[in-house]
C-alpha cells in the first residue's frame, strides 16, 4: 500500500512539473517586451536593459524557467507588471480569501450532494428520485454566473432584499469578518458543485445496490439500514472521493466567476485584472497555484480510494 | 446474468435439420425484430427529458439565428444604434448603459455564442476522440504517454486555461474557440479511451485482427460504430460546458468585445443597473439558462437511449 | 391468500420426511407484463435435496429466490405463495408477513447459497465478520462468546480453518472454492430449515466442484435441512438430489424421484434434455438433431466397439488427402501432418503459461485439448491461430512453418486455420449484419469478385443450418446458439482445413451444445475438416473427438486416443479429473 501511495505522490509531482513547463511556455508566446511594458513612459534603452538584466530576461528561456521554478518553491512568483510590486505580496491575502470561500462552498456542497444522491438512489424509480434527478440535471447545466445572478435577483435586489449583492469590505479587513457578505458567493458555488456530486453519488449507489453482495446481505436477513450503511456505502467512498476531488478542482475555476460577480476580493479578481492588464506573471502564478490545488486534492482522493479498498490496502 | 430474462433457449427438437435453436415464440419474435435498430433520435424523443431538451434547445437556436435579421425590423433599432437615454423604460425591455435597445441587442446576441460553442465542441470532440481511440487501440507506451499528457492538461481548470491563452494571444474569436475546444479534448479523450477499451476486448475485434483486416478498417468499421453512443453523450455534455464557458468569459469581459451584441457581454454591461432596469441582465441570463438546460437534458436522454442498446455484446 | 389451509402441517412421522416448505401455485411476472412463472407447485422435504433443473430463461432462479420471499427489481409476485413450516413455531405464509418478519426468516430459517461467491461476498468485509453478521442480526445464542464459538464451528463444519487469523482474511485472499465454503458456512450458521442453492458450483473447476458438492451433501444430511438445488447440470443432480423437478419456460413439466426422472422420464422435454447431456462413455447419440444414417444404432457397444466406430469416423468421404489410421501416440511427426505444433512455449512476463507443447493434427481428425481454467488452453489455441504472437517454437501447416502473428502469415495459411471464439455474444459486431460480418474473410482473402461473395456466405449459412434469411439480421436478433452457428459459418466461408474451436459450447445451454456438436461432427464428415476442440468438459470427449491431449499448468500431461486416455489415464491429474466428474 505504501508503495502505491508513494507512486501516486511521485506522479503528482511529475504532473505539477509538467504543468509548470506548459505555463512557463505561455510567456514565450507573448509578443512585445515586458520591461518596456513595466517602465511605460519612462522607458529608455538603458533602463530597459537594466530591468532586463534584473529580471534575467537577457538569459535563455531554459535558464529563466529554472529561475522561475526555483522562485516558486520559496514563494517568489516574480514581479507584477501592472502594480510593479512582487506577485506574492499581491496574492497572499487574496489566496487565503479564495481558499476560505472554496472551503465554505465545499463544506456546504459535499454533504448536500452526498445526501441527495443517496436519497435519490434509495428511492430509485419513484417521484422523489425523478424530482432530484430533474433539479440536479437543470442546475448542473447552469454556468456559475447564471446561478449567481438568479440568486442576486431573488435575494438581494428585485424580489427580496435580505442579503448584500456585493462584498464591500474596507481595505485590510478580511471578507469573512462580514459573514452576511459570504452567504451568496458560498451558495452560488455550492449550487454549482452539489448537483454533480449528487448525480455521481446516485449512480454509484445504484451500482452498489445492484451488486451481488448487497443482494446477499438482504438474503441473509440483514436489516435494510445496516445493508445501506455497512454493505453499500463503504463501496461508494472511493468513487465519490474521486468525483468530489474533480468538483473541488472545478471550484477553483468557478471561484473566478463568483468573485467577479460578487466583487469578492480573492485570487479570481486578481486574475481577471491581470488578464485585462496583460500581467502575465500574475496569470502564471495563479494558474500554478490552481494546478497545485487540483493535484493535491486529486492525490488525497486517490489515497482515500486506496485506503477504502481492502484489496489495495492489504497489498504489500 | 439473470435467469429470469424472459428469453427461452431450448434445443433442437428431433425435427428437421433446418430448425434453429429457438423454436416457437422466439422464432416469431426474431422475424419481427430482424430489422434495423430503432434510430437513436426516436429513442431520445421517446423520453420526456429528450423531448423537453430538444424543444428548449431548438427554441434558443431558432432565436439565435432568426434574431439578428429580425432585430431592426421588430424593434426599429439596430443592436448597436443609440435608441434613448441609458437605462430607461423605453419600448418593451428598455435601454442599456449606452442607450441601445435591449430587445434589439437580445435578439442579435445569441448567434456568436451558439456558433462558437458548436465549433469549440466539434474541435474538442474530434481531437479528443482521435487521441483517446488512438491511445486505447495502440496501448502500451503510446497510451501511457498520451494519458499522462492528458493528466497534465486536466490539472488547469478550463476557465483559467482560457485566461492564460487570452492574456498571451488576445481575446479573438478563434482564440476562444480553439482554447475552449482544446481544453475539452483531454476530457473527451478519457471517455473515448474508456469506450474504446471496452470494445477492443470484444472478440469481434480479435476476429478482425485474425482476418488481418487493415487497421484503418478496424478502427472505422469495427470500433467507431460501437463508441458513437458514449461519444454522442459526451458531445451533448461538452456543448453544455462550451456554452457556459464562452458565456462566462464574455461575462467576465474577456470574451466577446464591445460593441458586439452578445448575451454574456450584455450581462456584464448591464448588471450595475440590475435593480433599476433588470431586463438587460435577465433576458440573456434566461436565454443562456434555457439553452444549457436544454442541451444538458438532451445529453442525458442520449445517455439513456444509448445505454439500452449497448447491452449488446456483453 | 391467508385463508389457504395448510395441508401438510403435520409433524414428522417416523420414517416419512416431513414437509418444510411448499411453493403453492406461485405466479411471478415482470412488472412490464410478461409472466415468468406460470403457477409452480413444489414441496421441500426435511433431509432431502430437490434438484430444480432448467435451461437459461426457465425461471428457476426466480422460483428459488421466491422461497426467501425475495423478488428482484422489476419482478413481482402475482399469485400463489410460499408456505414455510419451520421446526419450531407455527407454519407461516411468506406473503402474509410484513417486511421485518420476512427478514427475520431469511438467513435464519431459509438460507441462500449464491452462484458466484466472488460477487456475493462483500469485498470490504472480513470473512469471519460476514458469518458473524448472520448470527448477530438474528440474535443467535445469548452472548457474544457463544456467537464467536458458532462462527468457528461453522467454519470447521465446511472444512476451513477456524483460527482468528483465517477469520480476519478478506474474500479476495481466498480461492474460489474456499469462498464458496464461506458461503456455505454462512448459510448453515443459523442451522436453517430450508436451504436454497443457486448453481453453487458453476464456474468452479471439476475437482473443486466435487469438494463443494461433498460438503453440501454432508451438511444437508447432518443438519437435516430441506434443500432446493437449482442447476442446469443434470449430472450434478444425479449425484446429489433425492428428487428432481424440471422447469421449462416458467412451467414445471416433470417432478419425481431422481431415478425415475433420469431413467424413465415422462415429459418429452425432459427426455430431450437428458438426451443432450454428454456422457463420458459416449453411449448416447448426442447428435439426434442431425440425422446421421449408419451411425445412430451402432454406438452402444463396448470400448472396442466404439474404437471401431471412431476409426471409421476418421476416414471421412470428403478427405481426398492421405487419411492415416489413428494411433495412440500422436507425438511422432509424419509427412502427412496437417497441423504440427513443435516445442511451443509462451510466457507473459515472468509467468510461463505454456512450455514444450508438441501436438499434431491429421486431416479430418478431431483433437480435444482438455484443460481447466488457467491451464493455458486458450493461449495455446490462439498461438495456433496466430492471435497471440509472442511464443517460441513453431506451428506448421502442411509442413510449412507459419509466421507467429496472423498479419505476418500468408493468405493461404490464414485461410487454412480458422478460429471460433468462446462467446457468441462477443464474437460478432452488434452494429453490423450477419452478412456483413461473414463477408469480411472473403473480402480480405480477395478470392472472389465482389458479386460472388454473397452466394458463398449464403451457402455457409445454409451449411450451419441457419438459412439465408439470416443474411440481413443483426446479432441482437439472434439467440446464443444461432450466433454461434453464424460464427462457425464465418470460419467456413474460406474453406479452411483446420477449425480451432475454443470452448465454443461453454456459454450455451446443453441442448444447444448438443446441436452445435452435431453440426461440428457433420462438418468433419462432409468436408474432411480437422478440428482442434478446446474445452474444460471431458464428458464431451467421446462425442467430438478421437484424440485427446490433457493440458495442466502449461504442460501436456496425457495424450492418445480418447479411449486410451479415458480407460487408462497415465497421469495423476487425468485420474483425479476423471474420478471427480459427476455422471448421470
Amino acid at each position: 500500500m505504501r508503495r502505491l501511495i508513494l507512486r501516486r505522490l511521485v506522479l503528482s509531482v511529475v504532473i505539477l512539473l509538467a504543468v509548470s513547463v506548459v505555463i512557463f511556455c505561455a510567456t514565450l508566446l507573448l509578443p512585445g517586451d515586458p520591461a518596456r511594458a513595466i517602465l511605460g513612459q519612462q522607458a529608455t534603452p538603458e533602463r530597459i536593459a537594466a530591468l532586463n538584466a534584473e529580471m534575467d530576461l537577457d538569459k535563455p528561456a531554459i535558464v529563466r524557467y529554472f529561475y522561475w521554478l526555483g522562485g516558486l518553491f520559496v514563494g517568489d512568483f516574480g514581479y507584477s507588471t501592472s502594480s510593479g510590486g512582487p506577485v506574492s505580496a499581491l496574492l497572499s491575502q487574496r489566496l487565503v480569501s479564495s481558499l476560505v470561500l472554496m472551503c465554505l462552498a465545499a463544506i456546504v456542497s459535499v454533504p448536500l450532494g452526498i445526501g441527495f444522491g443517496i436519497y435519490s438512489a434509495l428511492h430509485h424509480g419513484t417521484r422523489r428520485d425523478s424530482a432530484v434527478t430533474w433539479v440536479s440535471l437543470a442546475l448542473a447545466a447552469l454556468p456559475e454566473f447564471v446561478i449567481g445572478i438568479a440568486l442576486v435577483t431573488l435575494l438581494a435586489t428585485s424580489v427580496f432584499q435580505v442579503l448584500p449583492a456585493v462584498t464591500m469590505a474596507p481595505p485590510g479587513v478580511a471578507p469573512w469578518r462580514l459573514p452576511s457578505q459570504m452567504i451568496l458567493p458560498t451558495i452560488t458555488l455550492a449550487l454549482v458543485v452539489a448537483p454533480y456530486i449528487a448525480r455521481m453519488m446516485r449512480a454509484t449507489m445504484l451500482d452498489v445496490l445492484d451488486s451481488g453482495y448487497v443482494e446477499m446481505a438482504r438474503l441473509k436477513g440483514v436489516p435494510e439500514r445496516r445493508v445501506i450503511l455497512r454493505h453499500a456505502l463503504p463501496h461508494a467512498v472511493g468513487p465519490v472521493a474521486q468525483v468530489i476531488a474533480i468538483q473541488l478542482a472545478w471550484l477553483a475555476g468557478g471561484v473566478v466567476v463568483a468573485e467577479f460577480l460578487f466583487r469578492y476580493p480573492g485570487m479570481g479578481q486578481a486574475l481577471i485584472d491581470a488578464v485585462n492588464f496583460r500581467d502575465v506573471q500574475v496569470v502564471q502564478a495563479v494558474s500554478m497555484i490552481v494546478a497545485a490545488v487540483y493535484v493535491v486534492v486529486n492525490l488525497l482522493a486517490d489515497i482515500v480510494g486506496i485506503l477504502s479498498n481492502p484489496k489495495l490496502r492489504s497489498q504489500s | 446474468m439473470s435467469d429470469s430474462a424472459a428469453v427461452a433457449l431450448t434445443g433442437d427438437g428431433p425435427g428437421g435439420p433446418d430448425r434453429s435453436d429457438a423454436p416457437g415464440e422466439e422464432a416469431g419474435a426474431v422475424k419481427e425484430s430482424a430489422s434495423r435498430p430503432v434510430p437513436i433520435l426516436r429513442r431520445v424523443w421517446a423520453q420526456s427529458e429528450g423531448r423537453i431538451g430538444i424543444v428548449l434547445t431548438a427554441v434558443i437556436v431558432v432565436l439565435a439565428f432568426a434574431g439578428p435579421p429580425l432585430a431592426p425590423v421588430l424593434t426599429g433599432h439596430g443592436p448597436t444604434e443609440f435608441a434613448a437615454r441609458p437605462f430607461q423604460s423605453w419600448g418593451l425591455f428598455g435601454t442599456d448603459e449606452l442607450g441601445r435597445s435591449v430587445a434589439s441587442r437580445f435578439l442579435a446576441g445569441g448567434t456568436l455564442l451558439v456558433v462558437y460553442a458548436v465549433a469549440a465542441t466539434a474541435i474538442g470532440l474530434i481531437v479528443g476522440a482521435a487521441f483517446g481511440m488512438l491511445a486505447a487501440y495502440a496501448g502500451g507506451i503510446l497510451d501511457a504517454i498520451l494519458m499522462r499528457c492528458n493528466d497534465v492538461l486536466l490539472a488547469v481548470p478550463q476557465l483559467v486555461f482560457a485566461m492564460l491563452a487570452i492574456v498571451v494571444l488576445g481575446s479573438h474569436g478563434w482564440v476562444l474557440i480553439a482554447v475552449i475546444g482544446l481544453t475539452h479534448a483531454p476530457r473527451v479523450a478519457r471517455v473515448a479511451r474508456a469506450a474504446t477499451l471496452n470494445v477492443i476486448n470484444e472478440d469481434y475485434i480479435r476476429a478482425a485482427e485474425m482476418y488481418a483486416m487493415p487497421r484503418s478498417h478496424i478502427i472505422f468499421r469495427e470500433i467507431v460504430p460501437n463508441v458513437t453512443g458514449p461519444l454522442s453523450v459526451e458531445a451533448g455534455l461538452r456543448l453544455t460546458y462550451s456554452i457556459g464557458a464562452i458565456a462566462s468569459l464574455s461575462f467576465l469581459g474577456l470574451g466577446m468585445q464591445p460593441p458586439t451584441a452578445d448575451w454574456g457581454l450584455m450581462i456584464n454591461e448591464n448588471r450595475i443597473a440590475l435593480s433599476i432596469q433588470p431586463w438587460g441582465v435577465l433576458l440573456p441570463v434566461l436565454a443562456i439558462a434555457v439553452l444549457t438546460i436544454g442541451t444538458n437534458l438532451l445529453a442525458d436522454a442520449i445517455a439513456r437511449a444509448t445505454a439500452s442498446t449497448n447491452v449488446e455484446g456483453l | 391468500m391467508s385463508t389457504a389451509p395448510s395441508t401438510a402441517s403435520t409433524p414428522a412421522v417416523d420414517g416419512a420426511p416431513s414437509m418444510v416448505l411448499r411453493i403453492d401455485q406461485l405466479r411471478v411476472s415482470a412488472v412490464a407484463g410478461d409472466e415468468i412463472l406460470h403457477g409452480i407447485d413444489l414441496e421441500l422435504l426435511r433431509g432431502q435435496v430437490l434438484g430444480l433443473v432448467g435451461e437459461s430463461g426457465s425461471g428457476k432462479t426466480t422460483a428459488g429466490l421466491a422461497c426467501l420471499g425475495h423478488y428482484r427489481a422489476g419482478v413481482e409476485r402475482t399469485g400463489g405463495g410460499i408456505e414455510l413450516l419451520p421446526r419450531e413455531g407455527e407454519p407461516v405464509r411468506m406473503e402474509d408477513l410484513g417486511a421485518d418478519q420476512v427478514r427475520s426468516l431469511r438467513g435464519s430459517r431459509v438460507a441462500y447459497i449464491p452462484q458466484d461467491p466472488a460477487l456475493s461476498l462483500n469485498p470490504a468485509m472480513r470473512v469471519g465478520e460476514q458469518i458473524r453478521e448472520v448470527l448477530d442480526v438474528h440474535g443467535y445464542g445469548s452472548s457474544a462468546r457463544e456467537r464467536e464459538a458458532r462462527v468457528g464451528e461453522a467454519l470447521e463444519d465446511v472444512g476451513l480453518p477456524s483460527t482468528r487469523e483465517y477469520q480476519r482474511r478478506w474474500p479476495h485472499q481466498l480461492s474460489g472454492g474456499q469462498q464458496q465454503r464461506i458461503g456455505i458456512a454462512m448459510a448453515f450458521a443459523m442451522l436453517p430449515d430450508v436451504l436454497v442453492l443457486d448453481e453453487p458450483t458453476t464456474g468452479l473447476d471439476v475437482s473443486t466442484q466435487a469438494h463443494v458438492l461433498d460438503t453440501i451433501r454432508d451438511m444437508t444430511r447432518r443438519h437435516d435441512v430441506a434443500s432446493l438445488y437449482i442447476t442446469h447440470d443434470l449430472a450434478v443432480v444425479a449425484e446429489l438430489a433425492d428428487r428432481v423437478a424440471v422447469m421449462l419456460r416458467g412451467e414445471l413439466v416433470e417432478e419425481g424421484p431422481v431415478h425415475k426422472v433420469l431413467h424413465d422420464a415422462e415429459h418429452p422435454y425432459t427426455r430431450r434434455l437428458l438426451a443432450a447431456v454428454p456422457d463420458l462413455q459416449g453411449r448416447k447419440q448426442l447428435t439426434h438433431a442431425v440425422p446421421e444414417p449408419g451411425r445412430a444404432t451402432e454406438r452402444a457397444g463396448t470400448a472396442e466397439g466404439s474404437e471401431h466406430a471412431e476409426a471409421g469416423r476418421d476416414t471421412p468421404p470428403a478427405a481426398v488427402e492421405s487419411a492415416p489410421a489413428p494411433d495412440g501416440g500422436a507425438d511422432d511427426a509424419r509427412e502427412g501432418d496437417l497441423l504440427q505444433v513443435r516445442d511451443l512455449s509462451m510466457r507473459f512476463g515472468s509467468n510461463t503459461v505454456l512450455s514444450g507443447i508438441d501436438m499434431t493434427l491429421q486431416p479430418g481428425e478431431s483433437l480435444m485439448l482438455l484443460g481447466e481454467s488457467g491451464s493455458g488452453k486458450t493461449t495455446l489455441s490462439r498461438c495456433v491461430a496466430g492471435l497471440v504472437d509472442g511464443y517460441e517454437g513453431s506451428v506448421s501447416l502442411h509442413g510449412e512453418e507459419l509466421a507467429r502473428s496472423t498479419r505476418a502469415r500468408s493468405l493461404e495459411s490464414r485461410q487454412g486455420i480458422q478460429y471460433v471464439f468462446q462467446s457468441p455474444f462477443s464474437s460478432l459486431n452488434p452494429r453490423r449484419t450477419i452478412g456483413q460480418s461473414l463477408t469480411v474473410p472473403l473480402e480480405l482473402s480477395r478470392r472472389l469478385p465482389r458479386g460472388g461473395r454473397r452466394a458463398v456466405v449464403e451457402e455457409a449459412l445454409d451449411t450451419v443450418r441457419l438459412g439465408r434469411s439470416f443474411y440481413d439480421r443483426r446479432p441482437g436478433d439472434l439467440s446464443g446458439g444461432e450466433r454461434q452457428r453464424a460464427a462457425i459459418a464465418r470460419a467456413l466461408v474460406n474453406a479452411p482445413s483446420v477449425l480451432v474451436c475454443d470452448e465454443v459450447t461453454s456459454a450455451l445451454d446443453v441442448s444447444v451444445q448438443a446441436s452445435i456438436i452435431a453440426l461440428l461432427n457433420t462438418l468433419r464428415e462432409e468436408r474432411g475438416l480437422a478440428i482442434l476442440f478446446v474445452t474444460h468438459n471431458i464428458t464431451l470427449a467421446r462425442h467430438v473427438s478421437d484424440h485427446i491431449a490433457v493440458l495442466n499448468k502449461g504442460h501436456i500431461v496425457d495424450r492418445g486416443t480418447v479411449d486410451a486416455v479415458l480407460e487408462n489415464p497415465t497421469h495423476e491429474y487425468t485420474r483425479t479429473l476423471l474420478s471427480n466428474i459427476p455422471q448421470l
